[in-house]
């Protein structure tokens, strides 16, 4: 592997993150938002949600990306490669984010919301400052392992011609003859950026037990 | 749009069916596999070589940290180098089964963790020992606790075998992409894969659901 494989690999790094990061900042909100509709139990919204997460849950990353990327042009809508994997990413991890929010949201204390009730406090203010800041840290461990699920399944996006990692590398050992180096660094990226996330999410907890509001 | 979709894929639904079918037979082939490599390598974490078990822990912490498809890719294209030439179905299987076992072997030593120990120490005050202390006493409640976990990693083959269509495994999204790339019908064509796909994985979330329930009627 010559230098210029390494920039490749570096390059296809760099999408895996950013495919995969947008994917998680857009997609963990919205999965929090269903689960909210969900749990304020909407009717009609709450079959519909169901629905979708449950296929949404079963459905592979490889045949999402190749809809998203395929379909979306025939009603009119010209979506880029890169565009394409995040949107897929981001449905993909909402529907299993819905989920987490919502067990958490399920085991959540009545009480304390009874309690903020009766103190007059208006519904907005009790899930800012009751609510999600102790679902939050609830489902934090189950949310962090979603972004790792995530990070595993990006390279699906390689099949509509995005470049990551995994695609980086392939590429190497189809033009060099020996896949094995390249499948080694592609390893050691996964290893590194999977290794971030679960650290920072262990710092986090180390300093929500060192103080008493994090 | 859609109703010529819906068409020609009543035309080919001979294609998309052995789609299914090939799907369906790597992913029961595959779960078999891995489930007993998975025994096997769960009794390995849990057995008294200290150096074989934190060699292999080590391991499939590694293995947790690979893409799926990045594996694949490595068993495909990697085991040529060492002399092991297998064709893709072969290779995708393979993939399917050590990625997978290796989870497997993980979940299950999580459900003995959550064991009470006295059970098992009560085997060994009964002279039970290696592997029938193992299929006796520590299997059985192990397995039982583990039932979802296992019905979860199931899914997990079903989706993961979507992506043996990148060595050309001729798998249900393979099928579905042929026939879209052919007529040009990708939505009807990706849709249908999908509703298979939540077949599939419904059948074995029921299927938990009624071995649950015949645990629960055994106790």
């Amino acid at each position: 592997m010559g230098e210029g494989d390494y920039l490749a690999l570096a390059a296809g790094a760099a999408n895996t993150i950013a495919v995969s990061v947008l994917a998680i900042a857009i997609g963990t909100p919205l999965g929090l938002g269903l689960a909210l509709i969900r749990w304020g139990q909407v009717r009609g919204l709450d079959g519909i949600i169901a629905t979708i997460v449950s296929l949404l849950r079963a459905t592979p990353a490889v045949t999402l990306v190749l809809l998203v990327y395929f379909a979306l042009p025939t009603i009119g809508l010209e979506v880029p490669r890169f565009a394409a994997g995040v949107a897929t990413l981001t449905l993909g991890t909402m529907a299993y984010n819905c989920e987490i929010w919502r067990a958490t949201l399920l085991a959540f204390p009545s009480d304390q919301l009874d309690a903020a009730r009766a103190f007059g406090m208006p519904r907005g203010l009790r899930l800012r400052l009751i609510v999600l800041p102790q679902i939050a840290r609830a489902a934090l461990p189950a949310l962090v392992n979603e972004m790792t699920l995530i990070i595993k399944v990006s390279p699906a996006v390689a099949v509509i011609g995005v470049i990551e990692a995994t695609r980086a590398a392939v590429r190497i050992g189809a033009a060099t003859y020996d896949p094995i180096p390249p499948f080694l660094v592609a390893l050691a990226i996964y290893v590194v950026v999977i290794g971030a996330f679960v650290a920072t999410q262990r710092m986090l907890e180390r300093r929500r037990r060192a103080g008493p509001l994090a | 749009m859609m109703p010529r979709g819906i068409e020609v894929l009543w035309e080919q639904r001979d294609a998309m069916l052995s789609g299914l079918l090939t799907t369906l037979g790597i992913t029961v082939v595959a779960a078999v596999c891995a489930g007993l490599l998975g025994l096997v390598l769960f009794s390995l974490l849990i057995s008294r070589f200290r150096a074989v078990a934190l060699a292999l822990a080590w391991l499939i912490d590694l293995m947790r940290c690979v893409p799926f498809m990045l594996f694949c890719y490595m068993i495909y294209y990697g085991l040529p180098s060492f002399g092991i030439v297998i064709g893709n179905l072969m290779a995708g299987i393979t993939a399917l089964t050590i990625y997978n076992a290796a989870y497997i072997a993980e979940l299950l030593r999580g459900g003995y963790q959550a064991l009470p120990r006295e059970g098992v120490e009560a085997g060994h005050a009964f002279g039970f020992h290696g592997w029938r202390l193992l299929s006796r006493i520590i299997l059985p409640p192990v397995l039982l606790a583990s039932i979802p976990m296992l019905g979860n990693q199931m899914v997990q083959i079903i989706k993961d075998s979507a992506f043996l269509v990148i060595i050309a495994v001729q798998e249900l999204t393979f099928a579905a992409n042929e026939i879209q790339a052919t007529y040009y019908v990708p939505f009807a064509s990706f849709v249908c894969a999908m509703l298979l796909y939540w077949v599939l994985c419904l059948a074995v979330e029921a299927g938990v659901r009624v071995v649950l329930a015949m645990a629960e009627a055994r106790r």
